[in-house]
C-alpha cells in the first residue's frame, strides 16, 4: 500500500505541473476494490448505452449474485481516455475492469504486470471461446496471449462514395488502382476533389498508407514492425506505400487544404457529403457520423466498396485495417476477479449482440450473422460483417498496435509526409530511427 | 529587497513606523497553498526527470539520460526557436495595438466606454472556445478565410500569433489605459502652452510616462508565451510537422501523448528554469525592480 501512494503522490505531483494544475489528477471516483462493487472504465460516447445496459442486466444476475460482485460503470467522456485511464491505473483508485483498443494500447500495463491473462479463461468457456470471431479475439491479443473481451462493435476501413456523382460522371468503385486513379482525373477534370480527408488529425492519413502497406507488401510487412523489429520501416513496400501518398498528394487527389480539415469537427464529412469531394477512405463509423449529420446523403447516396487492388501488390484485396473492435481488460489488482469474468461473459450474449445492432454496430460475436437483418441499414451491416468474416487478415490501426511512445513520433512522421515537410525516402529512414 | 520588508517581529528598529503591517503569520496559507501546488509538484517533477517513468509502477532511476536526450533532441532547438520568434512577433503585435488602443480608451470621446467593454470581451471568452472558433473560421471549405492555413508554417504560426492576440489584446489594453489615465492632466495642459502637438506629446508624454506600464505588460506577455498551450494544442497540433510545437506542446506530447513522464519532466524542469531566468532578466534589464517613479523630478 505504501509504494502505492508513493507511486499516487508522484504521478499526482507530476501531472499537476506538466498540465499546469488543470487535470488528470485521478478519475477519484473509482472505489478500486473496496467492497463488492467493481469498477468498469469506459469511453463515455453515445454507444455507452449498450454497456449501460450490460451493466444493469449483469448486477440483476445469478451470476452476479453467486460471483458475490456488482460492476459500477464509470464513463470517460472524450479523447483524453487513453491519458485518463493512464492517470488511474497508476493511482490506487485504478478501475477493475476497462475498455481498450487491444494491441500497443494495453502493453504498458501488461508489461507492469497490471492485466489478467485471460486466454485460458476464454479456452475453457464454452461461451467465451466460440462466442467470437477469432480473428478479432487475436487481433487484440498480445504476443498470442488474450488480454481482452471484445465488447463493441466492429470498425474497419473502408472506401466510401457519393454515389450520385460516380453516376453523374458514369464512374464505377475502383477495384484496381489503375480504376482509381483513371477516377481521380475525370473528377478532377470537373472540379471536384476526389477524395476528402481530415488532414488536421492526422489518423485519417494514417488510413492511407496502412490500405497501401498492406496492398503493396501483404499484412506481413507491419506485422514484423508490431512485433517491434524497426527495420521493418525498411520494406520496400513502406518506400512504395509514402511514394504512392505524394502522387496523390502532387495530382491533389485530397483537395485543397486538408492540413486544415478535420474529421473529429465533422469538417471532412461535411465535404464529402456536400458533394465537394466524391470519395472518403473512412472507418465504418463514418456511417453513422453522416446518419447523424447529412442523414439525406446518408440514406439516398452513400457508397461504400473495399479499398482498391494495387496493381503488382502482395496484398489481398478482402485483407482489412482498422479498429477490429474494443475490448475489455482485467485489472490484476481487482478484488473479485470471478465477478469481472462473469460480467466479461454478458458481452458475448444475444441480448448484447441485439443491442449492438440496435445502436448501428455490427458486433464481433459469432452469432452476429443472424441477426443483421433487424440493423438500421441491414445492406451495409451485412457488407461490413462479411468484409471482416472473410478477411484473410486484419490489421490494427498502426496508432493503437504499437506503443504510444513509437505511435507519437510515428504520427508526426506521416504528417510531415502528407505536408510535404518530407520526401517519401526521408519518411522512411525516419521511421527506421524510431525505437 | 527582502531587507526593506519588515517581518513585523516585535522589538525591531522601525517598529513604530510600520507598525501597521501585518505579521508574517497571515502570509501562512498563502505560502502553504503555494508550496503544497507549486513548489512540491516542481520538486517532484525535478525529481522524475532523473528517471525513466512510464505512469505504471515505480519510476526507475534513469540518471541523466532524459536531460541528454533533451539537449540532444532537434526539436528542443526547434521549440526554442518557434518559442522565441512567437514570443517577438507577438509581443510587437499585441504591444503596438493595445498601447495605441489603451492611450484612446483613456481619453474622454463619445462612445468610448460602450467601444472599450466591446473591446475586452475576447478576454472574457475561454482560450479553448476561441480557439475552436477561430479553427472554424479558417475552415479552407467552409470558412471565411479559404486556403490551407494550418497546412504551411507561416499560415500556421500567424494564425497562432493573432488568435493570441485577438485573446489577450483586450488585457493590455486596460493595463494600458490605466496607465495612461494616471498621467497628470498638467503635463499636457503645459506641453499644449508650449506648442506641442498630439503627436508630440504622445511621444514626450504619453510614451515616456508608460515605461512601467509596457514592462509590467511585457512581462506577462512574454512569461505568458512560454506557457502558451491550448492555442497550439488545438488549432495546430504542433504541426505542420513539428513546425509550431512550442515547448509546452513538447512537454505535453511527451507527457500524455507517449507516456514518458521523465523526459516530459526534463522539458517541464527546463521550461521552469528559462521562464524563471527570463522574468528575472527581464526585471533587472528594464530596471523594474528598483521600482523608480515615472514622476521623477516633477
Amino acid at each position: 500500500m505504501e509504494s502505492y501512494s508513493r507511486r499516487w503522490f508522484l504521478g499526482a505531483g507530476a501531472t499537476t505541473l506538466i498540465t499546469a494544475g488543470l487535470t488528470a489528477c485521478g478519475s477519484g471516483s473509482g472505489s478500486g476494490g473496496s467492497g463488492d462493487t467493481l469498477t468498469a472504465m469506459v469511453y463515455g460516447d453515445d454507444a455507452v448505452k449498450v454497456q449501460s445496459a450490460a451493466v444493469k442486466r449483469f448486477n440483476a444476475s445469478a451470476a452476479a449474485k453467486k460471483a458475490k460482485g456488482r460492476i459500477q460503470l464509470e464513463k470517460v467522456p472524450g479523447s483524453d481516455y487513453p491519458a485518463k485511464l493512464r492517470t488511474a491505473m497508476g493511482s490506487p483508485h485504478a478501475p477493475d475492469v476497462f475498455f481498450n483498443w487491444g494491441g500497443g494500447s494495453i502493453k504498458a500495463y501488461k508489461d507492469a504486470g497490471q492485466l489478467v491473462d485471460l486466454t485460458d479463461t476464454i479456452g475453457s468457456d464454452p461461451v467465451l471461446k466460440s462466442g467470437f470471431l477469432p480473428s478479432v479475439l487475436a487481433a487484440g491479443a498480445l504476443g498470442g496471449r488474450n488480454y481482452g473481451v471484445p465488447m463493441r462493435g466492429m470498425q474497419p476501413v473502408m472506401l466510401f462514395y457519393n454515389k450520385a456523382m460516380f453516376a453523374e460522371h458514369k464512374l464505377q468503385p475502383p477495384t484496381t488502382w489503375d480504376q482509381l486513379l483513371d477516377n481521380n482525373a475525370k473528377l478532377k477534370k470537373a472540379g471536384i476533389a476526389p477524395f476528402a480527408l481530415g488532414g488536421a488529425d492526422v489518423w485519417p492519413e494514417l488510413m492511407w498508407l496502412e490500405y497501401l502497406v498492406d496492398r503493396i507488401g501483404g499484412p506481413q510487412v507491419f506485422e514484423k514492425i508490431k512485433n517491434g523489429d524497426s527495420s521493418g520501416w525498411g520494406d520496400p513496400a513502406v518506400l512504395k506505400a509514402a511514394q504512392t501518398v505524394k502522387q496523390l498528394i502532387d495530382d491533389g487527389a485530397f483537395g485543397q487544404g486538408f492540413s486544415s480539415v478535420a474529421y473529429t469537427n465533422k469538417g471532412a464529412p461535411a465535404v464529402f457529403a456536400k458533394g465537394k469531394a466524391a470519395m472518403h477512405l473512412m472507418g465504418s463509423w463514418e456511417y453513422s457520423t453522416q446518419l447523424g449529420e447529412f442523414p439525406d446523403f446518408a440514406k439516398k447516396n452513400l457508397g461504400w466498396c473495399p479499398f482498391p487492388k494495387f496493381d503488382g501488390g502482395a496484398g489481398d484485396i478482402r485483407n482489412v485495417v482498422g479498429n477490429p473492435t474494443n475490448y475489455w481488460s482485467v485489472n490484476n489488482r481487482t478484488s473479485n476477479k470471478d465477478a469481472a469474468i462473469a460480467f466479461l461473459k454478458e458481452c458475448a450474449s444475444e441480448q448484447y449482440a441485439k443491442d449492438l445492432i440496435a445502436n448501428g454496430d455490427i458486433p464481433t460475436t459469432s452469432n452476429a450473422a443472424k441477426l443483421l437483418d433487424a440493423a438500421p441499414n441491414p445492406e451495409f451491416a451485412r457488407f461490413q460483417y462479411e468484409m471482416v468474416q472473410q478477411a484473410p487478415a486484419f490489421t490494427l490501426s498502426w496508432d493503437q498496435a504499437v506503443d504510444p511512445n513509437i505511435s507519437t513520433p510515428m504520427l508526426t512522421e506521416i504528417n510531415k509526409l502528407f505536408v510535404g515537410k518530407s520526401s517519401p525516402s526521408q519518411f522512411v529512414s525516419a521511421l527506421q530511427g524510431l525505437k | 529587497m527582502s531587507s526593506t520588508v519588515s517581518t513585523g517581529t516585535k522589538g525591531r528598529p522601525g517598529q513604530g513606523v510600520r507598525a501597521g503591517r501585518p505579521h508574517a503569520a497571515w502570509a501562512l496559507p498563502g505560502v502553504l497553498f503555494f508550496a503544497f501546488f507549486a513548489i512540491a509538484p516542481m520538486a517532484l517533477a525535478f525529481y522524475l526527470s532523473f528517471t525513466s517513468w512510464n505512469g505504471l509502477g515505480d519510476p526507475e532511476p534513469a540518471g541523466l539520460a532524459n536531460w541528454r536526450k533533451l539537449f540532444n533532441d532537434p526539436r528542443l532547438t526547434q521549440s526554442i526557436t518557434v518559442t522565441v520568434l512567437l514570443t517577438v512577433v507577438s509581443w510587437t503585435f499585441q504591444t503596438v495595438i493595445s498601447l495605441l488602443l489603451g492611450v484612446w480608451a483613456a481619453g474622454r470621446q463619445r462612445n468610448r466606454a460602450v467601444l472599450s467593454a466591446i473591446f475586452f470581451t475576447p478576454f472574457l471568452l475561454s482560450s479553448t472556445a476561441i480557439a475552436l472558433l477561430f479553427y472554424s473560421l479558417l475552415d479552407p471549405n467552409f470558412g471565411i478565410i479559404r486556403g490551407d492555413t494550418f497546412g504551411s508554417t507561416s499560415g500556421a504560426f500567424l494564425a497562432i500569433v493573432f488568435v493570441g492576440g485577438w485573446q489577450f489584446i483586450p488585457f493590455h489594453t486596460l493595463i494600458y489605459q490605466g496607465g495612461a489615465r494616471q498621467i497628470p492632466e498638467v503635463l499636457y495642459q503645459a506641453a499644449a502652452i508650449d506648442g506641442a502637438g498630439r503627436y508630440r506629446q504622445f511621444f514626450s508624454i504619453t510614451l515616456p510616462q508608460l515605461r512601467n506600464t509596457a514592462t509590467t505588460s511585457s512581462v506577462l506577455m512574454i512569461v505568458g508565451s512560454l506557457t502558451y498551450f491550448e492555442t497550439v494544442l488545438i488549432l495546430t497540433q504542433g504541426g505542420p510537422g513539428t513546425d509550431t510545437a512550442i515547448l509546452p506542446y513538447l512537454m505535453y506530447e511527451a507527457g500524455f501523448k507517449s507516456y514518458d513522464f521523465g523526459y516530459a519532466s526534463a522539458i517541464a524542469s527546463f521550461l521552469v528554469v528559462a521562464a524563471t531566468a527570463l522574468s528575472l532578466l527581464l526585471v533587472r534589464l528594464t530596471g523594474f525592480g528598483a521600482m523608480r517613479s515615472t514622476r521623477e523630478g516633477m
